[in-house]
């Protein structure tokens, strides 16, 4: 597969990740300003802001309407949904070639229907209506990769790019919520709390996934034990980081030529991590330090990949 | 048929005029053609808004599929579908014969054309087309000068426009010998007007034009250098910034070849290679939808950074085949269009099967004079030009216009021709809810690799304007689908 095209592959599925996460922050943080006083709206946004991990120029208006109106419709900002799946789709185009007409076609709809009167006059009317449509052509998109896409090397990189920009995004999420949530002791926890923990298992869409392991009964901990360590949960930080080393495997399996030792110890290595690590340590520990290093050997991971399947050099490829 | 029109096909025709130029539906006295009889009687029958009702679903299809251009100079996201008519164009198997035998005379006399002024230049030596001619042709590559091109073949890849005049005769207006577009366009109208009129379709008959892409394969494949048993074959596109980008990314998908851009080639030791995930990988044949001076900046022009350096050198070496060849821009030249027929004589001994457009060449001094006489009347091209570009329209011109073409051919007459205002042929569009006369050509894709190979059909291209006679696409054009019969 050519270079360019595994990018662009990788890069299409980072937008749309990015993108989902995106809404699903914004309408969990909107649901929470209906629950609380007004008073607390400007943190939240900082705080929401923060959790998405990227600068923004998104500064607080005071009229949150406005605000999620340009969080979801301004163009400019990188932090936008729309930026983000014109950027998925700007990717897929460089690929049209590579990927199937049915996911292009889903992509496209999605494209067109952010950008069409629809969308803003949806937005009027009920602003979790129209974040409901985009996650849902966001999730027929993912449907139709996985069914009508050829599973071979475009495919993993498309895998790959999803699990790494989750881990990324839940990572960055937790560290931004752990000092509100672990940092407070048990008697400065209010019933405002327990809002604040569904809505931060909202973010990963996890409540029920987390009522059906540890029950109902919420606490910082646990959750934090289900996000990071779980196995079997789409979102669970080590669930994203087994996908991405297995995407990895499979891709060295593939071409065979370039299978750098390196990258496999890089993924390797966090996956063994969370494996390995209690969540005993970690509250014991630096929780947020351990949150901090996830992002960061992420980062190294996304490094890797670059210098060996996309810019190599060209000696390093005709030695090779 | 005649006296007995349902109502519905009159009021669809309203108030259609007919005058000398010849319809491509209608015969001067009204009556409905014969091949187009059952697609009158299939229009009659639909209900009043149905058309519009199948345009309208047609034109979702087209959006959804991304099968648009991009408006230039317009906000991020102005993307227009290609315009596009609804009723097909008919060609009965008579006249695709004649013009199947007219292009494949044409397109093996330009190739031998171009294989005799890159090697021995004979055809100049005796005279038969002025030597300064082409030498003074923008598109002429010293570079290629005895270079060994693999099976001879410099053009695999051709589009040719005809026109039909008043008698109904097909004329070849010019050859498109660099990178002709515009295929992908014939594909997808097909498929469309497949869905959109199933039953007329079966039952009119209509030759196959879907084997397109396995016929260019294989014409790449023939064309792979020596010794390379299975060749990697790639298309080279300029990027998704070119207006013709989804052309590329379809005939890649169809064929199932990489669709690469300059920056994803490499040469090493005149080898072309991909960067790909598993490494360098060896490319041996290159279909190229790039410019000759775009193509490699070590040798055409040196400000690009579309192409891949080196790959002119690895070319000249026979390591990788490149198809249209470089230089062959010559042969499509409007001053060396003039000439064609005097090609098909000299190589071929026979007469020509399609006629030229009369052409006036602007650097004959007496040819000069009758066409600055005569500049209303006239249509004025620049040579080197395609797309519509540069162009003159006599009749439609404004003195200020013509005044500031003849300077301009008074300071360089060679880089000028002239041909008369022609008045070609018409088809039945459907503009609102009713059908009006546009200006049609067609435009079929001839490739030659071991052999000349036409698939029976074509861009049929439409002069949406009312009363235009450009059907470029960059100027305002469309397109239909057309019917070859059995």
């Amino acid at each position: 597969m050519l270079s360019r095209v595994a990018d662009s592959l990788y890069w299409m599925s980072r937008y749309l990740e990015r993108a989902e996460n995106t809404v699903r922050l914004l309408d969990v943080t909107m649901g929470l300003m209906l629950d609380t006083n007004n008073a607390n709206d400007e943190t939240r946004w900082q705080r929401m802001v923060a959790a998405l991990g990227r600068p923004t120029k998104l500064a607080w208006s005071g009229s949150l309407q406005e605000m999620s109106r340009k969080l979801i419709f301004y163009q400019v900002d990188a932090s936008s949904i729309t930026f983000c799946i014109s950027a998925a789709r700007e990717n897929a185009r460089q690929v049209r070639e590579e990927i199937s007409s049915e996911q292009w076609q889903r992509l496209n709809r999605l494209y067109h229907h952010i950008h069409s009167p629809n969308a803003e006059a949806q937005f009027r009317s009920s602003v979790s209506e129209m974040l409901a449509s985009v996650v849902d052509g966001i999730h027929l998109f993912k449907g139709t990769t996985d069914t009508t896409m050829i599973h071979g090397q475009g495919w993993q990189f498309i895998r790959l790019g999803r699990y790494l920009e989750r881990a990324y995004a839940t990572a960055t999420l937790l560290e931004v919520f752990q000092p509100e949530l672990f940092q407070q002791s048990a008697e400065e926890r209010t019933g405002h709390l327990y809002l604040e923990l569904v809505g931060l298992l909202r973010c990963c869409t996890s409540f029920e996934a987390y009522c059906q392991v540890y029950t109902a009964d919420l606490s910082p901990d646990r959750i934090l034990e289900f996000l990071l360590f779980n196995r079997d949960f789409p979102h669970a930080i080590c669930y994203c980081v087994e996908g991405a080393r297995e995407a990895i495997e499979a891709i060295q399996q593939s071409g065979g030529r370039r299978a750098p030792g390196e990258l496999s110890a890089a993924v390797g290595k966090l996956h063994s991590m969370l494996i390995f690590t209690t969540i005993g340590e970690i509250i014991a520990g630096e929780s947020a330090e351990f949150l901090h290093n996830i992002r960061a050997q992420c980062l190294h991971i996304h490094d890797l990949i670059y210098r060996y399947y996309v810019h190599y050099s060209i000696q390093s490829a005709l030695s090779a | 048929m005649t006296a007995g029109h349902p109502v519905e096909l009159e009021s669809l025709f309203g108030d259609y005029p007919l005058d000398q130029a010849f319809d491509e539906m209608r015969a001067p006295n009204g009556e409905v053609r014969p091949q187009y009889r059952a697609l009158a009687e299939t229009l009659a029958g639909l209900p009043a808004d149905e058309l519009q009702r199948r345009k309208q679903s047609v034109d979702l299809a087209f959006l959804t599929q991304g099968i648009t251009f991009t408006v230039y100079g317009r906000d991020e996201g102005t993307e227009r579908i290609f315009p596009y008519d609804l009723l097909p164009r008919l060609v009965t198997a008579q006249e695709w014969d004649r013009i199947e035998r007219g292009l494949t005379q044409r397109i093996t006399a330009l190739n031998l054309f171009l294989r005799d002024v890159y090697s021995d230049a004979k055809i100049l030596n005796d005279k038969v087309i002025p030597r300064d001619l082409v030498y003074s042709c923008r598109h002429y590559r010293r570079q290629m000068r005895g270079l060994q091109v693999p099976r001879n073949v410099y053009i695999a890849v051709v589009g040719s426009d005809l026109l039909r005049l008043n008698n109904g005769e097909f004329v070849v207006l010019e050859d498109n010998l660099r990178v002709p577009s515009g295929v992908s366009y014939m594909l997808t109208n097909r498929r469309v007007m497949k869905r959109t009129f199933p039953q007329l379709f079966s039952s009119y008959g209509v030759r196959p034009i879907e084997h397109y892409p396995q016929v260019l394969l294989a014409t790449l494949r023939s064309l792979a250098p020596e010794g390379r048993p299975e060749p990697n074959i790639v298309l080279l596109t300029p990027g998704v910034f070119n207006s013709a980008y989804f052309e590329h990314t379809y005939l890649a998908r169809q064929m199932g070849i990489d669709l690469v851009e300059g920056r994803d080639l490499v040469t090493h030791d005149n080898i072309v290679y991909m960067r790909t995930t598993d490494g360098l990988k060896r490319v041996d044949v290159i279909y190229r939808r790039v410019d000759d001076d775009f193509s490699d900046p070590l040798v055409f022009r040196t400000d690009s950074s579309l192409g891949c350096s080196g790959l002119f050198n690895a070319y000249r070496a026979g390591n990788v085949t490149v198809a249209n060849a470089f230089g062959t821009g010559l042969a499509d030249d409007k001053a060396i269009y003039a000439f064609v027929p005097d090609m098909i004589r000299y190589y071929l001994n026979e007469d020509p099967n399609l006629p030229n457009v009369k052409t006036y060449l602007l650097s004959e001094a007496k040819e000069r004079q009758h066409v600055l006489a005569n500049l209303d009347k006239l249509v004025v091209k620049a040579v080197g030009e395609s797309g519509g570009y540069g162009m003159l329209i006599g009749p439609q011109s404004t003195a200020r216009q013509r005044e500031e073409f003849a300077r301009q051919i008074e300071a360089n007459p060679r880089n000028y021709i002239a041909q008369p205002t022609l008045d070609f042929s018409r088809a039945p569009c459907l503009v609102d809810d009713r059908l009006e006369p546009r200006h049609v050509d067609l435009r079929p894709y001839i490739l030659f690799g071991d052999k000349v190979n036409i698939v029976p059909g074509g861009l049929t291209r439409v002069a949406l304007e009312k009363g235009s006679l450009v059907v470029n696409s960059s100027q305002g054009g469309g397109s239909k689908d057309t019917w070859v019969l059995e």
